[in-house]
């Protein structure tokens, strides 16, 4: 995928004239936008746990160092083994020289968001290595060859028919398009990848320091299967990933499963804490923990922009996102998609690379709203965007542009003087007399306020400005 | 009622300034017949939000210093904008963050800085203002007004009470206008696909007039409700307020 204004623009309006995407993005949003609302009201703490949860993310992302080695000390008690990457191409090393020394031939995935911003199912593949994504969302655009659209929902864009489709041209099943025929189809055909699997991969929703183990959450079950049924397990975690205690986590477990799902919590929730012990009936013989950074630590030493760190992908702001729910997630062209996705590919990616996601958002803050953790993701897409303004060598972002910076220098200039503006605005009302106009409105502005009348008319200049009219009303009353 | 006898100091938007002074001379006409004594400073310009959200912090900040230096000496400034009022209520502090003599400054100016209905019904607990507007009227939340502020139940308060007024909720009325200042001309066909919603859902509701407290997100409205020929009017509440 590509990460510039003109893919992000051409991609957006194609969505946009995609009727099946829109019907898609709009059920989407109609039907987990409103559920997760009406959770968050109803939270048997309180609302203020969200907040509480926030303090407990920040207070895991402020002592991470402590965290993380608490977490690895206990897994490694436990007989697991603890990975530190940082950088995607080190991660994907990690599993590739797991793979080898287990002779593994066949993989098994679980849904996760950091696998897919490292590349890993590539990097597997060319290995000579057969992977088969679990999910049933992620399964289906994997067959598709496409990439996720939606955090929790990967396959949201596909239509039924679609699916029926791909089924019966990849899988040789009979076409339908009912819905449970085709869960069954595609479990048929997973229980096979299950049962011959030499390693499962999976993600971390979320790790507990405590505890010592990390968490999955999904509906079908899958996460659970591949995590216990082949003999390897790697687990890879974004390194920020990690509550201090059980109580947090538990806390902020709900709340992901709210934001997610509207749901009270996932339908399976896993705690793994390294491999199967002696006395165990089930799980795998070696357990691998990949801890990812690949840009976090940059991430954190950043206190404008510390808090995305806190961040735990549910994908809540996604579902009332009205960028997003226009454009869908394939236009952000990255693994992450949505408001989080608008701040944290830049912060990832880099910054003038991906200009274009977080100046492509109205800035309504509904994300924020809907963050179970309340999230400021609005404060940080204007920090984005000051930083794309002036530049910034930190973060190796150059001034995006020129010229506007220029227009609002001038702005700036004529809006410190009340008569230079006046003259102006004179002169606007002289201009907008030959501009095409009907019915008191205009209907053609010049650049670079072009693109406002591509699809609405602007209200004209009026006569007189309050200001002037408000000098003449003192005036007749004194 | 605490603020009957201060004087209130009228912070105009520049769009109302410029392109709907009828907007806040409705507004006017509201607060002198609730005996509110105005001052208004008439070298007043843009309080600096379009710079900001664009991310040209510094062209934002002396806009809002200059805002600062004209407003101080207010009691209470009041506004018919909810963005506009939002930019000098969370965002002024903001700008002004490394520079603890124009942050107190900001911060005593953001705290006695009020958006017209949360003014009337919060501050002086007006609800009815013996307006009588016969008309279907739907209300738009502005985002700014309504994720920032807090601000929606005190304008469908003050609704609820004209007379003769049928007010009918539209789908998704809390749903972004999709104008977002430069997002409109810079992403203009995200922004026009998100307007077309909104346009559709306020003309689905059947209502004649559309209103809302802040004039960006109903210019942005206006403009395509006219390039579509819809025949709904848009309006400021100010002006079914002051409505007889």
């Amino acid at each position: 995928m590509e990460l510039t204004t003109k893919a992000y623009k051409q991609t957006a309006k194609k969505a946009i004239a995609d009727p099946i995407l829109q019907s898609a993005l709009a059920g989407l949003q109609s039907r987990l936008g409103p559920a997760t609302a009406s959770l968050y009201e109803n939270l048997p703490e309180g609302p203020d746990l969200r907040a509480k949860a926030h303090a407990y993310r920040r207070k895991a992302v402020d002592n991470l160092d402590i965290m993380l080695v608490t977490l690895a000390g206990k897994i490694r008690e436990n007989g697991g083994e603890v990975h530190f990457a940082a950088t995607a191409k080190d991660a994907v090393d990690i599993c590739l020289d797991i793979a080898e020394k287990n002779n593994v031939k066949h993989v098994v995935k679980g849904k996760s968001m950091v696998t897919e911003e490292i590349g890993l199912n590539r990097a597997l593949m060319d290995k000579g290595i057969e992977v088969n994504e679990t999910d049933l969302g992620e399964y289906i655009i994997q067959l598709a060859g496409e990439k996720p659209s939606h955090i929790v929902a990967p396959a949201v864009h596909k239509t039924r028919k679609e699916v029926g489709e791909l089924f019966t041209e990849k899988l040789g099943t009979p076409y339908t398009d009912d819905p449970p025929t085709l869960t069954r189809d595609a479990r048929q055909a997973l229980r096979k990848k299950f049962m011959a699997a030499d390693m499962g991969i999976s993600g971390c929703n979320l790790a507990c320091a405590e505890t010592g183990h990390i968490t999955t959450v999904s509906n079908e079950g899958n996460i659970r299967m591949a995590t216990t049924l082949p003999r390897v397990h790697v687990a890879f975690m974004g390194m920020e990933r990690i509550a201090a205690n059980l109580e947090e986590h538990q806390a902020i477990l709900r709340l992901m499963s709210m934001g997610a799902a509207a749901q009270q919590i996932g339908g399976y929730v896993s705690y793994i804490g390294g491999p199967a012990a002696v006395d165990h009936a089930d799980g795998p013989q070696a357990f691998h923990l990949v801890i990812v950074d690949n840009g976090r630590s940059r991430i954190l030493a950043d206190e404008e922009f510390r808090e995305m760190l806190c961040c735990i992908r549910c994908g809540a702001c996604l579902n009332v996102c009205p960028v997003y729910g226009k454009i869908g997630g394939h236009s952000y062209g990255s693994a992450y998609t949505g408001p989080v996705g608008a701040v944290v590919t830049p912060l990832l990616g880099g910054i003038n690379e991906a200009s274009h996601l977080c100046q492509g958002e109205s800035l309504c803050g509904a994300c924020r709203v809907a963050c179970p953790l309340n999230l400021n993701l609005p404060r940080m897409l204007l920090a984005l965007r000051a930083k794309l303004s002036e530049g910034d060598p930190r973060w190796n972002v150059k001034p995006k542009s020129r010229p506007e910076k220029m227009l609002f220098q001038v702005w700036s200039r004529i809006n410190q003087n009340r008569k230079v503006y006046d003259i102006l605005l004179k002169l606007g009302r002289l201009i907008q007399k030959i501009m095409p106009s009907s019915n008191h409105m205009i209907r053609r502005l010049p650049w670079p306020f072009s693109g406002w009348t591509q699809s609405r008319d602007m209200k004209p200049l009026a006569g007189k400005t309050f200001m002037e009219l408000w000098k003449e009303h003192q005036g007749g009353r004194s | 009622m605490m603020y009957k006898k201060k004087k209130v100091t009228l912070f105009i938007q520049c769009l109302v300034d410029t392109l709907y002074p009828e907007v806040a001379e409705a507004m006017v006409s509201v607060l002198e017949d609730l005996g509110l004594e105005l001052d208004c400073p008439t070298e007043q310009t843009c309080c600096g939000q379009p710079a900001f959200n664009a991310g040209h912090q510094s062209e934002a900040r002396s806009a809002a210093k200059k805002f600062i230096e004209l407003f101080e000496d207010a009691e209470v400034i009041v506004s018919p904008s909810g963005s506009c009022v939002n930019m000098v209520k969370n965002h002024y502090p903001d700008l002004f963050s490394a520079d603890s003599s124009m942050l107190e400054r900001a911060r005593a100016v953001a705290a006695k800085t009020f958006e017209f209905t949360e003014f009337l019904v919060d501050i002086l607990k007006v609800e009815n203002l013996d307006a009588r507007f016969p008309a279907k009227v739907t209300y738009h939340d502005s985002c700014h007004l309504n994720h920032c502020l807090g601000i929606h139940l005190q304008p469908r308060k003050l609704l609820a009470n004209i007379r003769e007024l049928e007010f009918i909720e539209m789908k998704d009325s809390d749903k972004c206008c999709g104008f977002g200042g430069t997002f409109a001309v810079k992403y203009a066909d995200i922004s026009s696909a998100m307007l077309e919603e909104k346009v559709q859902n306020i003309v689905d509701s059947g209502a004649t007039v559309v209103t809302g407290c802040d004039m960006s997100c109903l210019m942005n409205i206006q403009g395509m409700l006219s390039r579509t020929k819809a025949q709904v009017k848009v309006m400021h509440i100010a002006q079914l307020l002051s409505a007889k």
